[in-house]
């Protein structure tokens, strides 16, 4: 029964490897500009600018009550309703974009907040403000605090990711179920995709255990 | 969106409230057993356990619920597909909650115990009355917040046709032409009861409190 099923992943390895493949261009893509997103969104709620902050605010806090699934289906199935037609892929990478963009605002402003007050005062007595204030005095220390929770984060969207099946994105999980579906070997194709993912994940782990190592290093 | 829609929508969120508080209620406290594992460092089975949190913190719940309901049939275990659905959300918490337990019960002080094992107080009684009531209130927050989690991945048992809150709304939206409507009544719906763990969690937080300051 398992070796069977061995065998037949065996013979269908070009398609479980395309689906991981995708799986991993998806998920580095989404986590890019989830990154940058994430990044705007952050100095948006951190601006001075109480109203657009509060906005923000509200805008987090709702996609923090949102399954991914159903964020997935709006992006899908909600974007043609006001004339906006994309293809299934586009709005996969949209989706996973703008909903793990909410969660790493958030995450990084949880950094922010326990960052003492002395260093950002220190840079705009010597005249840094507004954007250069961000980025070179306020920005480095919240990104180094941040570095296991971002790696958290990449997990989430390797995992979200799976969740694109639904609306046919030809991920990894995709290409486990149409290869079970067609030789009849469920074990063998979902655990084979689970040590997959598996893989991802504790590369992501030992990508953020290196970051940390060199950060220290260069303290 | 007609009265049937609204109460096919309700028939979901009936549906996704069952199985996460079925998966909370199982995946909780094996979640704590596989914690005590690790921390009674059981030789050998530590780093079974270990292993297998590891795999299950890496999988997504769409690729674990349909391993669960299409490949137990062929070892010749039948699961409906509510079961199934159960299943994996509750394997998925139980590794979450284990790292949990784990991290409350490293934190937990050591000369607590060793106070009660002088005063001879059995293996079990002293877990039972010092260490349980303790770890449980440092874990409560991290606890509830998985809980939340458990929630939003909850509409992955609609991938093997459980009809839970989202997977109705899809439905109507492909009835109707018009899948907006549904899908912010599904909105809402998860706002709600997302938020109604939090603030059950701040009311237990506020009790404790108040029993403390008494």
């Amino acid at each position: 029964m398992i070796p069977h099923g061995i065998e037949v992943l065996w013979e269908q390895r070009d398609a479980l490897l395309a689906g991981f493949a995708t799986t991993l261009a998806i998920t580095v893509l989404a986590a890019v500009c989830a990154g940058l997103l994430g990044l705007l969104l952050f100095a948006l709620l951190i601006s001075r600018v109480r109203a657009m902050a509060q906005a923000v605010a509200w805008l987090i806090d709702l996609m923090r009550c949102v399954p991914f699934m159903l964020f997935c289906y709006l992006i899908y199935y909600g974007l043609p309703s006001f004339g906006i037609v994309i293809g299934n892929l586009t709005a996969g990478i949209v989706a996973l974009t703008i909903y793990n963009a909410a969660y790493i605002a958030e995450l990084l402003r949880g950094g922010f907040v326990a960052l003492p007050r002395e260093g950002i005062e220190a840079g705009q007595a010597f005249g840094f403000h507004g954007w250069r204030l961000l980025v070179r005095i306020i920005l480095p220390p919240v990104l180094l605090s941040s570095i296991p929770m971002l790696g958290n984060q990449m997990v989430q969207i390797i995992k979200d990711s799976a969740f694109l099946v639904i609306i046919a994105v030809q991920e990894l999980t995709f290409a486990a179920n149409e290869i079970q579906a067609t030789y009849y070997v469920p074990f063998a194709s979902f655990v084979c995709a689970m040590l997959l993912y598996w893989v991802l994940c504790l590369a992501v782990e030992g990508g953020v255990r290196a970051v940390l190592k060199v950060a220290e290093a260069r303290r | 969106m007609g009265t049937g829609d609204y109460l096919a929508l309700a028939a979901g969120a009936a549906n996704t409230i069952a199985i996460s508080l079925l998966a909370i209620a199982i995946g909780t406290p094996l979640g704590l057993g596989l914690a005590l594992i690790r921390w009674g460092r059981l030789r050998g089975l530590d780093n079974v356990v270990g292993a297998l949190v590891s795999l299950l913190r890496a999988t997504p719940a769409v690729t674990l619920v349909l391993l669960l309901y299409f490949a137990l049939p062929t070892l010749g275990l039948e699961v409906p597909r509510f079961a199934a659905g159960v299943a994996t959300l509750a394997l998925g918490s139980m590794a979450y909650n284990c790292e949990i337990w784990r991290a409350a019960l490293l934190a937990f002080p050591h000369d607590q115990l060793d106070a009660a094992r002088a005063f001879g107080m059995p293996r079990g009684l002293r877990f039972r009355l010092v260490v349980l009531p303790q770890i449980a209130r440092a874990a409560l927050p991290a606890l509830v917040n998985e809980m939340t989690l458990l929630i939003k991945v909850s509409p992955a048992v609609a991938v093997i046709g459980v009809t839970e809150a989202t997977r109705a709304a899809v439905r109507i939206g492909a009835a109707t032409y018009n899948p907006i409507p549904p899908f912010l009544v599904a909105l809402a719906i998860y706002v709600i009861v997302i938020g109604g763990f939090v603030a059950t969690q701040r009311m237990l937080e506020r009790r404790h409190r108040a029993g403390l300051f008494a």
